[in-house]
């Protein structure tokens, strides 16, 4: 909403109060002023002319040479491109010195061999915008009425020195859709009185209901619309004053008839519309439901085909209006019309949005009615606008009105103590200054001891609630006066749930190895929504995708990963690793909410270590990845519950991928991405891992329990072991840590032979074996009889040779 | 005649001693002057000779002459090993300057690492972490937020919806109903409640279809704005610095009432006025309120019991402001150059 601070003095003083403080005051108080615009600052040496004499210009066919009386001593001459240029026009003229928008300088120019001292200007010149422009001035110089004054400031005339305040409005503040309404919001911030305009009804004898018969038929849709007749109009330019006011709030001037609608708009916040009474083509004005594919030519000439959604204004037979939206054309206001209808009515705010949104005309009308009319100024709006049509536009207006009012103006009545004001706030406010301030308001109040009883007046509809009242006395008080403190009362633990501390373990872990958390889109094509999913299980679709590429909920993270190494790896950054946790979704039942599992997943391409100088480089493999997820099982006390097994999964390299297991069950899987894949993506070798955290973080948990520090010394012994080439180093592992008892305390693998001095297929592992026993010193015998065992498993059951 | 053999001997072996100049060489002293075969031992068997006066003299003087060589002969040994430790040590020096081996460092994503302060500064407080399903209901995602199904915030041009009844959930405050909902209508509820949301925007510079939010509740007896005002100041000291203050504003929120923008006075221009907050040294942050009674009552609470505030800001934004970050989308796009920046604790 535009509010012009010249304009608004007409219904507030605002005297001792210059435009940026009354910005500064209302956005405090409630409604944000997004700006204060000046539109002629800047600008300078604009004067009205009077064009004396016009000619075509000697060698210019398309140029005009002029003889403007500017009010200095001696007309000037003017060269003019405008086509509408003629003698006897009132014209803006930019003089010697001026400066234009865009700080455009006018200067004594020579056009085609004859001199021109200025410019006569077109409202575009002036800064307007082209939209605002009077279609009759849309390619010309503007031409004044004939009555200003020759030698005065031409901005000042067009209301260019005006301020215009632009307000922000919340969707609950559709009050301040009008002049009155942002009065009425001026006087409470400043304490002063609203001062409303004067309707002098003058009225023929002849009664409007001779005319015209209202009938309205969807009553819930529009409970009150009333209908005046104005005879003999004759249709012209509305006046000066208004077509700068009507420009200053953004809209473009038509005719008089026109204008005096879209003026009263402004004012009351009541859009209204204009019918050409000859073309109407009945007597009778029937407001019902559209039928369906009942068609209509609005006003902009486009034929629209309605529905039983749409409210239309009908003569009985066809529709003539789109409730609130847009009128039809064949009843429009011409330059001919002589006789006009002028409606004033509520429509609600349902039925004109569905229409507004379905033919996608939205308006200044349509934008009122959907958010709510003041239905207490329907009828004087009416009067308002007839009264202006009278004097502006000649014309008789008929006596009263057909009219159709069935509206409930019951207004809110709430009551409210001070305490409960009080704490809500947490403020100290005495009852006098909770009660100016409803009185600032213009509400009516009563006063019982501490309780106030509020009647709210209809054009304040946002407020229906205590908490609504509250919030009136919070903004006129000012929260800057409200107190600061913090709540008191039940201490609660403030804490992380185990999950959620779970989650930061992990985050510090991976950091901690070196991965950087990335954070990318849970949106994705259909394609890469699926990608490496541990599940294989159906994605979910948006129904109104913005586009393909975020279409589709995603299964796995991985993807997306492997798109930040792509783009990476394109900036030259070939090493990198990086991890991301977070949500995948796999579809339920329709009725049903997806199911949502948190994943943790890593990728890790490059070199793992790089210390160049000392000559030390180490590529990133499978067991790099490995460790980091080792280290993450470790850190969630999981190491002993988790084994790897060796896989085939989509996409990934069919000899470097081993599913995740947690005490038997797939939780993940890690490996190195699909040569094919990579190359496709262009990237480098790329290790990833995608887990499910929820698993992990769900897992039950050993407690820490202290074990005792071996007081005796340990014995190691060392094996290798001769197995065939696909024996897995894990699985014999596995099978020494059963067969050595509870005196092998420690395993681990030192060497892997696979040269070419092993037998054909075969090769070589080597394993430490740590023996101990806490309680005491152990023998030869003691751990010879335990190693052989061990010895006997493998041999046993992996087929393992003691390596000669 | 022998008291000046030993002095002499003395003498020799100490002008020996000093000029010694290896371990060897000392050890050699060592042997000529003190070992069995030496002179000292030489003189002392001629003792025999000695009246039985003069012979315990001799023999004193004989012992302290020894005492003192072997003194010497110690101090020397001393300072020669120093020395040879010293000369191999200067062999072994290097250049202290080069560059460390790296150690693997990663670090938190700068909106994780936004989120996880503000989660501690109100677990702190009191507060819990609540989270939900960013794929949500549209009765908790709107219609338990006082946002009925007519309301015109609610365009399906606006929202990611799977079906009419669910949809990609377009702010974190369904979190808080589910919450308020599992109480029972008993307070206190206090409450933080981070993570992603989806709006149906094209991404540029300012907008992202996806991204975080934070928000609080608290629900007890007799919670007020002045509280809200409180809270909201100790959230603006910690994140944004000590110097910053706050400036609520009126605004109006479906789920709040009253309701309130609130502001930091801007970091650039401390208040002054630049170009950052727009000439008017205040910049937006969060938006809040006093929970709308409606909103309440739809999950159990007496709203004549029980009052509560809410307030709720984008993650983003707090980064952008903190960081000075000038593009959303350098959060998703994960350039590493980016994310690196994001690696130590602030003071």
């Amino acid at each position: 909403m535009f509010v012009s601070y010249k304009w608004l003095q007409d219904y507030v003083d605002l005297s001792g109060i210059n435009a940026t403080e009354l910005a500064d005051k209302i956005t405090k108080s409630g409604i944000e002023v997004e700006g204060v615009e000046k539109k002629s600052e800047g600008l300078k040496g604009v004067v009205i002319g009077h064009v004396l004499e016009r000619e075509q210009h000697p060698n210019a066919d398309k140029l005009n040479k002029c003889q403007v009386d500017i009010g200095a001593e001696n007309p000037v001459q003017i060269i003019c491109g405008a086509p509408n240029v003629d003698k006897g026009q009132k014209v803006a003229v930019a003089t010697v010195g001026a400066v234009l928008p865009g700080n455009f300088k006018i200067k004594k120019a020579k056009l085609r061999g004859e001199e021109s001292h200025g410019m006569i200007c077109s409202l575009q010149e002036l800064g307007f915008e082209s939209k605002l422009v009077s279609k009759d001035y849309a390619t010309g110089i503007f031409v004044f009425p004939n009555d200003v004054e020759v030698g005065k400031d031409a901005l000042e005339e067009l209301g260019l020195s005006d301020e215009v305040l632009e307000l922000g409005l919340t969707p609950n503040r559709s009050d301040a859709l009008s002049m009155l309404g942002v009065a009425y919001e001026v006087g409470a911030i400043l304490g002063r009185e609203v001062k409303w305009p004067v309707v002098e009804k003058e009225e023929a004898a002849e009664k409007a209901t001779d005319y015209i018969s209202v009938k309205v038929e969807a009553k819930e849709d529009n409970p009150i619309y009333m209908a005046k007749i104005i005879k003999d109009v004759k249709i012209g330019p509305s006046p000066l004053w208004m077509q700068t006011r009507l420009m200053s709030a953004g809209i473009r001037p038509h005719n008089n008839v026109v204008d005096i609608t879209n003026y009263i708009l402004l004012e009351y916040g009541q859009p209204l519309h204009a019918f050409d009474y000859d073309r109407f083509g009945s007597k009778e004005i029937v407001i019902r439901r559209a039928k369906d594919a009942e068609k209509i030519v609005t006003l902009d000439e486009a034929e629209r085909t309605l529905t039983p959604d749409h409210l239309v204004i009908t003569n009985g037979s066809e529709p003539v209006a789109i409730a609130g939206v847009m009128g039809g054309a064949d009843s429009e206001v011409k330059n001919d019309t002589t006789n006009i209808i002028i409606e004033s009515a509520y429509f609600a705010g349902t039925v004109v949005r569905k229409a507004s949104k379905d033919h996608g005309l939205r308006s200044e009308a349509s934008a009122r009615f959907e958010k709510g009319v003041d239905p207490a100024r329907v009828r004087e709006a009416g009067e308002r606008a007839a009264q202006l049509i009278a004097q502006y536009a000649g014309g008789t207006v008929l006596q009263g009105a057909a009219e159709v009012d069935e509206l409930s103006m019951e207004p809110a009545v709430i009551s409210i103590t001070l305490e409960k004001i009080n704490t809500l706030l947490g403020t100290s406010m005495t009852v006098s200054v909770v009660e100016s301030i409803f009185k600032r308001l213009q509400f009516g109040v009563e006063l019982d001891n501490e309780t106030f009883t509020i009647t709210v007046p209809t054009r304040r509809g946002d407020i229906t609630i205590e908490a609504d009242l509250v919030e009136e006395a919070a903004r006129l008080y000012g929260y800057d006066n409200i107190p600061v403190t913090l709540p008191i009362g039940s201490a609660n633990p403030g804490q992380l749930t185990d999950y959620q501390i779970k989650r930061r373990k992990a985050r510090r872990t991976l950091e901690g190895a070196g991965l950087y958390q990335a954070v990318t889109y849970s949106l994705t094509s259909q394609e890469k929504a699926s990608q490496f999913a541990l599940e294989a299980r159906e994605s979910i679709r948006l129904a109104m995708p913005i586009s393909e590429e975020r279409s589709q909920l995603r299964l796995s993270i991985v993807p997306q990963l492997l798109e930040v190494v792509k783009y990476n790896n394109a900036r030259q950054i070939d090493s990198l690793a990086l991890y991301e946790i977070g949500s995948v979704f796999f579809k339920r039942d329709e009725q049903e909410l997806p199911e949502e599992k948190e994943h943790v997943a890593g990728a890790i391409t490059g070199l793992w270590e790089s210390h160049l100088w000392q000559g030390e480089k180490k590529p990133v493999d499978f067991f790099v990845a490995k460790g980091v997820i080792e280290a993450l099982f470790d850190t969630l006390g999981l190491a002993d519950q988790i084994s790897y097994r060796q896989a085939e999964i989509n996409d990934m390299h069919p000899g470097r991928t081993a599913e995740v297991l947690l005490n038997g069950e797939v939780i993940g899987f890690i490996g190195q991405v699909h040569p094919t894949v990579q190359k496709d993506l262009d990237i480098k070798e790329t290790y990833i891992f995608e887990l499910s955290l929820k698993a992990l973080a769900e897992a039950e948990v050993a407690p820490i329990a202290y074990q005792t520090i071996p007081r005796y010394p340990s014995t190691t012994r060392d094996i290798a072991l001769v197995v065939e080439q696909a024996t897995k180093a894990g699985d014999i592992q596995d099978i020494i840590e059963e067969a050595g008892g509870k005196l092998l305390k420690e395993v681990s693998i030192f060497d892997l032979y696979e040269g070419e001095r092993m037998e054909e297929g075969k090769k070589s592992i080597a394993y430490s074996l740590k023996y101990y026993d806490p309680e005491r010193t152990l023998t030869d015998e003691d751990i010879t009889k335990a190693h052989d065992k061990v010895l006997e498993a493998v041999k046993e059951k992996a087929g393992a040779e003691l390596r000669g | 005649m022998m008291q000046e053999r030993l002095l002499e001997l003395q003498e020799e072996a100490l002008q020996k001693v000093a000029a010694a100049s290896e371990l060897k060489e000392l050890n050699e002293v060592r042997v000529a002057y003190l070992g069995k075969k030496g002179p000292i031992t030489e003189v002392l068997r001629g003792m025999g000779k000695l009246s039985a006066e003069e012979r315990p003299k001799i023999g004193a003087l004989a012992n302290e002459v020894r005492e003192a060589i072997a003194t010497k002969i110690e101090e020397k040994q001393k300072a020669l090993e120093t020395a040879a430790v010293n000369a191999k040590l200067a062999t072994e020096t290097i250049d202290v300057t080069l560059p460390g081996r790296p150690v693997n460092k990663g670090n938190l994503h700068p909106l994780t690492r936004i989120v996880e302060e503000i989660e501690d500064l109100f677990i702190g407080m009191g507060y819990t972490v609540a989270e939900g399903p960013e794929v949500e209901s549209d009765y908790y995602n709107f219609e338990a937020l006082n946002l009925p199904k007519s309301h015109p915030a609610r365009d399906m041009q606006d929202s990611f919806y799977i079906t009419d009844e669910i949809l990609m959930r377009t702010h974190t405050s369904p979190v808080q109903a589910r919450t308020m909902e599992k109480h029972k209508g008993q307070g206190p509820v206090k409450i933080i409640c981070p993570g992603k949301v989806y709006r149906r925007d094209n991404d540029d510079a300012t907008h992202s279809h996806q991204f975080q939010q934070i928000e609080g509740l608290v629900i007890d007896e007799n919670i007020s704005m002045s509280d809200l005002k409180g809270t909201l100041d100790v959230f603006a000291k910690k994140v944004f610095g000590q110097d910053r203050e706050i400036r609520l504003r009126p605004s109006f929120f479906p789920f709040t009432e009253p309701s309130v923008e609130v502001d930091i006075s801007c970091k650039i221009c401390s208040g002054k006025g630049c170009s950052v907050c727009k000439k008017t040294g205040w910049i937006e942050v969060l938006g809040a309120g006093i929970v709308h009674p409606n909103v309440l009552e739809m999950a159990g609470f007496d709203s004549k019991k029980y009052s509560g505030f809410a307030f709720g800001m984008g993650v983003e934004r707090i980064a952008m402001l903190k960081y000075g970050v000038d593009d959303i989308r350098h959060f998703y796009t994960n350039d590493v150059r980016f994310l690196k920046q994001f690696n130590h604790h602030e003071a």
